[in-house]
Parts: structure tokens; C-alpha cells; sequence
């Protein structure tokens, strides 16, 4: 058989292209499940991590699990005005994935569908909101962590796609620039709700921080996800923590 | 099986991939910062070499000769990304994949896999591909995990991520070299292997 005859190219490309990608089809449907049950525990540990539990002698994804549902209280899903639109079963441990993230931010920025962002209320009265945007390269993503009822900040995580690894990658590596966010608080009548300042935030500055050195787009994509999440989270964040009689006199007034 | 030898410790020594040909050694620079990385990074390429040789190997009359490099690439692809999928499959494997992240999927790019199938598969039967497939792999990982050993001792006192310089030493002022962690020194190590290999095998060094 002449292997080097134009149809047998083309008739052989196709086929070892077909069958290939049936291949990679079957093997990610089979996977599927293990690999969501994994991003699922990264997620809660991600959320744990940034509200500043100790999760040194939790390995595992059953244990990580099971340490989120001993610890949490209540996971809201919040609207732009402050309202909870649904709330998610803590006894499963159910978290907003990173991709029900992605439908969110689409959301926020007005392109379809309703707002419903996630609140994570723990007992311990910590509270962790998610942020998601664009990325230099890919997307990012992370939590921010509050003392529950006001607008200061306790601890922070941060996750990317395909940021450069040692440049815009630190966002997740460097416990420095996560360690940043402690102690900030949130400015709703500042010029942005938060600021990552390339060079540093200037002294007095509450609501930012040092950019990454060497990572000038991936820190100010960051800046923009956090800060537009941060405003659709203003209403939520503003709400004062309080018994139902005053909530009923808030709105008497 | 003299030649089965052969075909499987020449890619291990005496042609050995990084240190010899010098091929790959971008991802070898890379992820030898931890031993854990580093040991996943190598298993992960052994695979991949091994099964592309392999079959590329079993194809190899069928290919046509003009897009032989796509097909090759269609086989190393399919391979990389099965690797992808499995490491993020398994519990354990799961958080190393992450802290991988690009590296296993330009696996694609490692100049010895392509290499392997272009100078041995296309023209040799299959079972002696798989061995040269493997052992090119493994050949590259050894030096991976040795790189990686040294960068993961100096630079953060640890082996597997359990710290092995005692605490005592810390106190009397030892301190993790930042260097060490940094790429740059990935090379210079590498190019003291290189200098320690050419040293003791006579056949390498250049008249």
C-alpha cells in the first residue's frame, strides 16, 4: 500500500485524530467524578486556609471535610441588595465550586443570570466571601475572610490557573502577600472598596497592600477581581449583625 | 538480551539525556526545587517517553512519511494529557499536579520525547521502543531527583518535606541557602554533574 498518497494521508490523519480524541473523551468522563471530589476538598481547604484555621494535623480529603462541617455554621448565597437568596446544606459541606464562580462573575458583571454569591459563616465568627476574575494568563480566584458583621479582614487565599510560576503564580505561593491582608480592613467610601499598590501601600492606607514584584498584571487583574466582587458583596458586608428586632426596626426606618 | 542491556543503560549513563545530549533541561531547571515534584515530574516522563516509544513503535509502517512529526505529536499529546487526567484523579497525586501546574502539560515540549520516537521508535520493533522509551525517561529523572535532593536539602532543610537538618543547627546560625531554590543554581549543579560524569568516563571528554 502506498502510504505516502494523498488520500491515505488524509484518511490516516483523521482516523489517529478520531480515535484519539474518543480516547481522551472516555478516560475524562471516567474521571470526572474523582477529579471534582478532589477540587471540592481543595476548595474547603482553600476556604479553612483563609479563614486562619489550623489545619496542620488535617490530611486528607475526608478529613478536611469532615473539619469544614464541624466548624461551619452557615454558607449564604447572597444578592447585590444584601437579601439571601438561598442558603447550601452545611451537613454536605456543599461550597460554590471554582466554575459556579465563573457563572457568578458573569453574573456580577451584568451578562446573564442572577446574582447568588456565596457567604461563608463560621462559628467561630469568621466569615469568607469569594472573589474570581481574569487573570494575566487564566483565571483567579480566592477568599477573603472577615470578622463576621464588619469590614475587617482576617486572612485571605488566593488560587490561579496559569499564572507564571514564581512571578504571578506567588499569589497562591508566597505566604507573604497572602499574610498582607490581615488586619486591613474594607473602604466602601474610598475610591475602591481595595487596592493592591504597586510599591506599597502609602502610610495610613487601611484597605491595601504591596503588589508583586515582577508581577505588575497579574496583581492589578487581582486588584480588579477583588474589587468587583468586594462591591457586589457591599450590601451583605454593610449589614449589621443583629437580633430579628432590630433588623424589623432597620426597617421601620 | 545483551542488546535489551544495552539499549537500556546506554540512555541511563552513558547517554544520558540531560547530561549527555543536553536535551530537556528546561523542565529539569524547573520543578527540582522539591524532591516530591520532582519524583511525580520523572515517573510522569518515564511514562510518557515509554508508551509514545511504544506506540509510535506499533505504527510506525502505517504512518505516512509526510505528517510522520503530527502523528507523533497527536501520540505524545494523548499520552501527556492521560497523565494530567490521572494525577488529578488520585487523592495523592492531586496537590502535586497543582504545584506542577504547567510543567506536566509541556511535557509535550520535552525535546527527548519526540526525540526518542523521531531516532529509535520509527525504526525499531516495539518492545526494544518501550525500553528505550523508559529508560530515556528514567535516564532524565535520576538526574531530576538528584538536582532535586540538593536544591530540596540546601534550600529548605527538608527531604520529602520532612526536615532533616536538625533544629540544633538552625540555633548555631545555620541558615537555608535562597540561592539553592532560585533556577540559577538548578544549573550550575546541573553543570557540576556534567564536569563530575565527563570526569570520570574518559569516552565522553573531547580530544
Amino acid at each position: 500500500m502506498n502510504t505516502n498518497s494523498n488520500i491515505y494521508t488524509v484518511v490516516y490523519t483523521a482516523a489517529v485524530v478520531t480515535l484519539v480524541a474518543a480516547v481522551l473523551a472516555f478516560v475524562s468522563q471516567s474521571l470526572k467524578s474523582k477529579q471534582n471530589a478532589n477540587e471540592k476538598a481543595e476548595t474547603i481547604s482553600q476556604i479553612l486556609d483563609a479563614a486562619q484555621f489550623d489545619l496542620s494535623g488535617v490530611e486528607g480529603n475526608a478529613a478536611t471535610i469532615e473539619f469544614f462541617k464541624e466548624n461551619i455554621g452557615s454558607v449564604e448565597l447572597v444578592r447585590v441588595d444584601g437579601t439571601v437568596a438561598d442558603t447550601l446544606a452545611t451537613a454536605d459541606a456543599e461550597v460554590l465550586s471554582v466554575s459556579d464562580l465563573k457563572k457568578q462573575n458573569y453574573a456580577i458583571a451584568g451578562k446573564g443570570g442572577e446574582v447568588a454569591i456565596p457567604v461563608y459563616n463560621f462559628k467561630n465568627g469568621v466569615s469568607v466571601v469569594s472573589v474570581y476574575g481574569q487573570g494575566l494568563w487564566g483565571p483567579v480566584w480566592g477568599y477573603i475572610a472577615f470578622t463576621k458583621g464588619t469590614v475587617n479582614i482576617v486572612g485571605a487565599y488566593f488560587d490561579h490557573a496559569s499564572e507564571t510560576p514564581g512571578l504571578g503564580g506567588k499569589i497562591k505561593d508566597d505566604p507573604a502577600f497572602r499574610a498582607q491582608f490581615a488586619g486591613k480592613t474594607v473602604d466602601y467610601a474610598g475610591t475602591t472598596p481595595f487596592a493592591i499598590v504597586k510599591g506599597g501601600a502609602p502610610e495610613g492606607m487601611t484597605n491595601g497592600i504591596d503588589a508583586i514584584t515582577g508581577a505588575t498584571m497579574t496583581s492589578k487583574y487581582l486588584n480588579i477581581a477583588i474589587n468587583n466582587w468586594l462591591e457586589a458583596y457591599k450590601a451583605a458586608l454593610n449589614k449589621p449583625v443583629c437580633c430579628g428586632e432590630c433588623e424589623t426596626k432597620t426597617e421601620e426606618e | 538480551m545483551a542488546n535489551f542491556k544495552e539499549t537500556f543503560l546506554n540512555p541511563i549513563f552513558k547517554g544520558n539525556p540531560i547530561t549527555v545530549l543536553v536535551l530537556g533541561i528546561c523542565s529539569s531547571l524547573a520543578v527540582t526545587v522539591e524532591l516530591k515534584g520532582a519524583l511525580v515530574m520523572a515517573l510522569s516522563v518515564t511514562a510518557v517517553t515509554g508508551l509514545s516509544s511504544l506506540v509510535c513503535s506499533l505504527i510506525r509502517k502505517t504512518i505516512p512519511n509526510r505528517v510522520r512529526i503530527i502523528v507523533q505529536l497527536v501520540v505524545v499529546a494523548m499520552m501527556v494529557i492521560l497523565v494530567d487526567q490521572l494525577l488529578k484523579a488520585f487523592e495523592a497525586t492531586y496537590p502535586i499536579d497543582k504545584s506542577l501546574s504547567v510543567y506536566i502539560g509541556l511535557i509535550i515540549t520535552n525535546c527527548i520525547v519526540m526525540g526518542r520516537i523521531e531516532a529509535f521508535a520509527l525504526g525499531n520493533k516495539p518492545l526494544p521502543s518501550l525500553v528505550d522509551g523508559l529508560a530515556n525517561g528514567l535516564g532524565y529523572g535520576m538526574i531530576l531527583v538528584v538536582v532535586a535532593f540538593m536544591r530540596e536539602l540546601l534550600g529548605s532543610g527538608t527531604i520529602f518535606g520532612f526536615q532533616v537538618i536538625p533544629d540544633c543547627f538552625y540555633a548555631a546560625g545555620y541558615a537555608n541557602n535562597g540561592l539553592v531554590i532560585l533556577p540559577p543554581f538548578a544549573l550550575i549543579l546541573l553543570g557540576c554533574i556534567i564536569w563530575i560524569q565527563r570526569s570520570l568516563d574518559k569516552d565522553l571528554q573531547e580530544k
